[in-house]
């Protein structure tokens, strides 16, 4: 079978980018990432986005960010799964390598999401949830994560404390990123103090709205020796898996299992012949605090109930035994929804080579992971080093 | 924004949201919103069922940044209640102060106004849940 690496990165800083468009955001990653891996064309572009047709009325991504980044009359769709879409995408993107199809293909995931009002954003995001049975009701994406926070806190017996350690640290990593959106570090009772969105989740138990791009080149190992990127720059695409759960909340057999997460993990570990503990770091997708307490029990990281333990005990920091969110993950980095399963990945390749700006020392193994809806549609990916 | 022909699309569930419809197969398991595929065994042999609308509160939240259309309301109480024929549903509580909300206090449903919309003048109607009226 082909083997797929990535040899090349690129990403925009994330903000509230009100002189940038959508197009002018994924126009840059692409030619970041086209430029690091040192090439000038592609056979295909696979673009991870979320909801760019209500945030800006703009669908047809694949014509639109293909014809301005001066790529050709190549082959290029956009791909969704809410907020998982990024991750969605690069997975495509190696398929379509590993299948012998295409042989080199740009992914790129991006996102605008600032140019709405504030509750249309809510209303935008929540187009991920089931429609008639959450949306209809009133139901936010935070609404809906703080039912499982509420849920999780009452069964385990953990604090709003507690859950408030992830966010702690990843405003800790973050603040040496500098593509990251909130470049500073904050004590715990920061966000404590932060003001309640949806009780019992707190401002900063939360990702922001923000706009961003990021993007990466794949293509087989004998093809990136023949386009002459050097071997320093590859990073394998070892395994990935992608699951989906009910759509609904209500609808879930167990409403603290992401058994999506759990179903693609498997797959993806068992695709990379490695297990919880071969991994040296891992992005997953704290877009709320509670989440990324489930993500570390469903990946096999942590037992059932105890995810929240690793951040008490002080294990996901760089320097201990898990490290989650090297770069500030969706909390601090920022969480262009679309885009932010290839933020992720783009991350996890500047690790593996050793060029992050938060490196975890000897890092040869690293883990994706990219949820969209409440844990209805979900991505690991597992990269290695070559 | 946007308004799409609202009229047609909510109707058609008009039954589940006045009077809790939901479907139990063959093999007794019942669920909420009514599937064409009973989602524990697979059966399609599905036959309707009005739940009772009993239930307790699994977890709650409350509303303070709702999505567009519902900043009327804010803050609303939002719940996830388990009904007593067993499936969970989402919904807003009524005629409750946030403050006496707890895990497992008794509800029942009761039919509500659930949203209005500006420019089409569409009133939308749905279950919401209370404590019980004695
Ligand atoms: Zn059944």
């Amino acid at each position: 079978m082909r083997k797929a690496v990535i040899i090349g990165a690129g990403m925009t800083p994330v903000g509230e980018h009100w002189k940038l468009a959508l197009r002018d955001l994924a126009v840059e990653a692409v030619l970041n990432a086209m430029d690091d891996a040192g090439i000038d064309k592609v056979d295909s572009l696979y673009v991870g986005n979320m909801i760019s047709g209500p945030f800006v009325e703009q669908e047809n991504l694949g014509s639109l960010i293909a014809d301005w980044a001066g790529l050709g009359n190549i082959p290029a769709v956009k791909i969704e799964a809410a907020c998982a879409s990024g991750g969605a995408a690069v997975q495509e993107g190696v398929k379509a390598v590993l299948s012998g199809l295409e042989d080199v293909v740009a992914v790129v995931g991006v996102e605008k999401m600032t140019d709405a009002w504030p509750n249309d954003a809510t209303r935008y995001l929540a187009y991920a949830a089931d429609a008639e049975w959450e949306l209809f009701h009133g139901a936010s994406f935070v609404a809906l994560n703080a039912l499982v926070m509420r849920y999780y806190m009452k069964t385990y017996g953990y604090t709003e404390e507690d859950l408030a350690l992830f966010a702690v640290n990843a405003h800790t990593n973050g603040a040496k990123n500098p593509y990251a959106m909130f470049k500073r570090p904050i004590k715990l009772e920061t966000v404590l103090k932060s003001p309640y969105i949806a009780d019992p989740l707190k401002l900063f138990d939360a990702s922001p709205v923000c706009d961003g791009a990021a993007a990466v080149i794949i293509t087989t190992p004998e093809k990136a020796k023949e386009l002459g990127v050097p071997k320093e720059k590859w990073v394998e695409v070892a395994g990935m898996g992608r699951a989906i759960d009910t759509i609904n909340l209500a609808n879930r057999e167990d409403l603290l299992t992401l058994k999506a997460a759990k179903v693609a993990a498997e797959r993806a570990y068992k695709m990379a012949g490695v297990e919880p503990k071969d991994i040296d770091f891992f992005e997953i997708h704290d877009a709320f605090t509670i989440m990324a307490a489930l993500s570390l029990e469903a990946l096999g990281v942590a037992k059932k109930g105890e995810g929240a333990k690793l951040a008490r005990e002080g294990q996901i920091a760089i320097d201990a035994d898990y490290p989650i969110q090297t770069m500030g993950g969706l909390k601090a980095r920022g969480h262009p929804v679309g885009a932010t399963g290839v933020y992720q990945t783009v991350e996890a390749v500047l690790q593996l080579r050793g060029e992050a700006p938060n490196q975890v020392p000897d890092a040869e193994v690293g883990l994706t992971q990219n949820i969209g809806g409440t844990g209805s549609n979900i991505t690991v990916t597992v990269l290695r080093r070559v | 924004m946007s308004r799409p022909m609202q009229v047609s699309r909510y109707w058609r569930h008009f039954r589940e949201k006045y009077r809790l419809i939901g479907g139990k197969c063959e093999n007794g398991h019942v669920h909420f919103p009514k599937r064409p595929i009973c989602p524990v065994c697979g059966s399609r042999e599905i036959e309707e069922v009005e739940l009772s609308g009993k239930g307790k509160v699994l977890s709650w939240t409350l509303v303070r940044n709702p999505p567009s259309g519902f900043e009327y309301y804010k803050p609303y109480p939002l719940a996830l209640i388990e009904l007593e024929e067993g499936p969970i549903v989402l919904a807003q509580l009524t005629d409750v102060d946030p403050e006496e909300i707890d895990f497992g206090m008794e509800v029942e449903v009761v039919t509500k106004k659930i949203r209005e919309f500006e420019e089409d003048g569409i009133i939308l109607y749905g279950y919401k849940f209370r404590p019980p009226v004695k």
